[in-house]
């Protein structure tokens, strides 16, 4: 049997315990159900034209004619006062509403001037701030939930002592392959189902409908760049799993993979007004998952420019996986207390079997 | 030393040639040479830290020898041929989470079996282990008895063509010993050799065939468990006659171990035939029993391992 046939052995193990842990399958669900309520709910309940009370009968053609549900009454101010209308025009004319200016009132009353757009394909701030914040998110959330999963799984071989049996019987680096791989097709099964409900909900209640189209490059971007990311990041996360002996100790073990998923992450969201900043960062591995996206959406990136960054982002994917092969390999059978990451660079046992 | 199975020796015997092993400043194997032959049930028997987990880890290639090798018919260990060999390893371990049935599946194809083979083997194991009632249940549900017998299912399951088990019986009820020693020796009587460590010394004199005992990384005394006691059985009696035995302590080359009445246990000189004892003891009167005493396992393993 070949160490593809043992991978494939191996990650369909992993996917199966995965599939039938209720915490796994939970937390999934949750995550829909978000991800519909994020889309579909707003639109649903929050949207509407506003009810409008006018005690001026002239005023009401104009504003029904803007789409606004009017009322026409003796005292405006009160049905407003008590919550039965979401604004009142009074003379003046003067808008009168409880907490927030309504938009949609005051537009119907005002002669917009036109707009000429410089710049037209530019996104619009808010929009681009959620994108950025989605793209970190989903990378930053994903990475460290399946990466942390590889290191469980990984560590509950080395507290059973199941591995001893396992390194008996297959090559170490199917084990670890099969592990990474499984890890990679949750996460990017989890991801693409809640981007797949997302964007359904969002046409359904024609929420994204225009958004659609100017993520879609970026989006197609973020897979290559999220995959290599992932592999990169999971072999770290197995290497911590093989240094500790006991599911208690990953925490602190894994402190410095937590920084380098977490630091992009904050990084991306705060520092994404910053151009120079942002183009250093879509070229550094850990970041680059996030920032070269968000630059693609941003319309900031020249056409060679995620070519470039994938190409060092996946380069650095494989110098990662081997780096971490070797310290999963050097820690995986020493069983007195945990190993720390010098000794599991220099164990070379599995070298000399 | 004789070889009883000489004939096949070359071709059905695992063999451990010169094997050394150092942890840091440790020697924890020093040449160690034997023979597991197929089979057999062989014994290795040792205290604790005198070698037996490393030995049998060397075997299984889940740690390296620093000199010598191991061969399964005469040619080196690869990981493919390892892969056909069965292994339980001293610290017990299976998936926790994981029922009995599907971890036995996963381990058989891991070592190469098919599907279908794979869950035959399973299922047949689980029947003769009687782990039957437990087999669709997560591990950790099962007693300790049951996940030992689940073990060693563990072990078996691939259909292995040698068998290394490290303190297969501790944790097992005497029930339990003997239906494991029962599927064991349907292993062995496919011709499978057996090693299996204890520091149980009546558990391994009743069941092994081969007796290896190691002290301080060495090989101490190997071969047939007959042979080396006869080997390392003193020139000792035992004489039961009716009468006193008393005068035995005027016979010329006989030193008296014990004398109690009409029963003595005594050292013959190397020069005095036993029968002349016996029949100067017949010309006293009757004789209930005259022989030599073999020494057990305990006895041989405190005299090597002095």
């Amino acid at each position: 049997m070949n160490t593809s046939a043992v991978t494939r052995l191996v990650a369909g193990r992993e996917l199966k315990v995965k599939l039938r842990d209720k915490t796994f399958v939970f937390s999934t669900l949750f995550f829909l159900l978000f991800a519909v309520g994020a889309t579909a709910l707003p639109a649903i309940f929050g949207g509407g034209p506003s009810s409008v009370a006018v005690a001026d009968e002239s005023l009401a053609p104009k504003l029904r004619e803007a789409g606004l549900k009017v009322r026409v009454v003796a005292d405006p101010e009160r049905l407003v006062r008590d919550g039965d209308v979401d604004a009142a025009v009074v003379a003046g004319p003067q808008v009168l509403a409880l907490t927030d200016a309504p938009g949609d009132v005051v537009r119907a009353l005002s002669t917009e001037p036109e707009v000429r757009l410089l710049d037209p394909d530019a996104v619009e701030p808010v929009v681009g701030f959620l994108v950025a914040f989605v793209f970190a998110m989903v990378f930053f959330f994903t990475s460290l939930t399946f990466g942390l999963q590889i290191a469980q799984s990984i560590t509950e071989e080395k507290q059973t002592r199941m591995v001893e049996i396992l390194v008996a019987a297959v090559p170490v680096r199917a084990l670890l392959a099969g592990k990474v791989l499984a890890g990679g097709i949750l996460a990017l099964a989890q991801v693409a189902l809640i981007a797949l409900v997302t964007i359904v909900g969002a046409q359904l209640t024609d929420g994204g409908s225009d958004l659609l189209p100017v993520l879609a490059p970026a989006l197609v971007w973020f897979v290559p760049f999220f995959v290599f990311g992932f592999v990169m990041l999971a072999a770290l996360w197995a290497a911590v799993g093989a240094l500790v002996n006991r599911q208690e100790d990953i925490g602190g073990a894994s402190t410095p993979v937590q920084l380098v998923v977490m630091l992009p992450f904050f990084a991306v969201i705060f520092l994404r007004d910053n151009a120079l900043v942002m183009t250093i960062m879509s070229y550094v591995p850990f970041s680059s998952p996030t920032a070269m996206p968000v630059r693609l959406f941003d319309g900031d990136a020249a056409g060679w420019e995620p070519f470039v960054s994938l190409a060092v982002l996946a380069i650095s994917a494989a110098v990662t996986l081997a780096a971490g092969a070797r310290l999963y390999e050097g820690s995986l059978l020493r069983t007195n207390g945990r190993t720390s990451w010098a000794s599991a660079w220099r164990d070379r046992e599995m070298q000399r079997l | 030393m004789d070889r009883p199975h000489s004939v096949i020796f070359m071709t059905t015997v695992l063999h451990l040639e010169a094997v050394s092993r150092r942890f840091g400043e440790r020697q924890v194997l020093q040449d160690v040479t034997f023979d597991v032959v197929a089979g057999r049930m062989t014994g290795f028997v040792g205290a604790n830290g005198a070698g037996k987990t490393t030995t049998m880890r060397i075997i299984l290639g889940v740690l390296a020898a620093d000199a010598g090798m191991v061969t399964w018919q005469g040619t080196p260990l690869t990981r493919a041929v390892r892969r056909g060999f069965g292994y339980m390893p001293e610290e017990r371990g299976l998936y926790p989470k994981m029922t009995v049935r599907d971890q036995l599946i996963y381990l058989s194809r891991l070592h190469g079996l098919g599907p279908g083979t794979a869950k035959r083997n399973a299922e047949a194991l689980i029947e003769r282990l009687s782990l039957g009632e437990r087999a669709g249940d997560p591990l950790e549900n099962l007693s300790l008895g049951n996940q030992q017998r689940a073990q060693i299912a563990a072990a078996l399951v691939h259909e292995p063509e040698v068998l290394v088990l490290d303190e297969p019986f501790s944790g097992l009820d005497p029930l339990a010993v003997d239906t494991v020693v029962a599927v064991l020796r349907e292993r062995t009587a496919r011709g499978v050799p057996v090693l299996f460590s204890s520091h149980q010394l009546d558990v391994v004199e009743r069941l092994c065939d081969d007796l290896v005992i190691i002290a301080d990384g060495q090989i101490r005394a190997a071969g047939p468990r007959q042979h080396l006691r006869e080997s390392y059985a003193q020139p000792r009696y035992t004489l039961h006659v009716d009468g006193d035995a008393g005068w035995l302590r005027d016979e010329l080359g006989v030193s008296l171990v014990d004398l109690d009445g009409p029963r003595a246990v005594f050292d013959l000189a190397g020069d005095v035939d036993d029968q002349t004892i016996l029949r100067n003891a017949l010309s006293r009167g009757p004789v209930r029993s005259f022989g030599p005493v073999t020494p057990s396992l305990a006895e041989i393993f405190r005299e090597v391992t002095r």
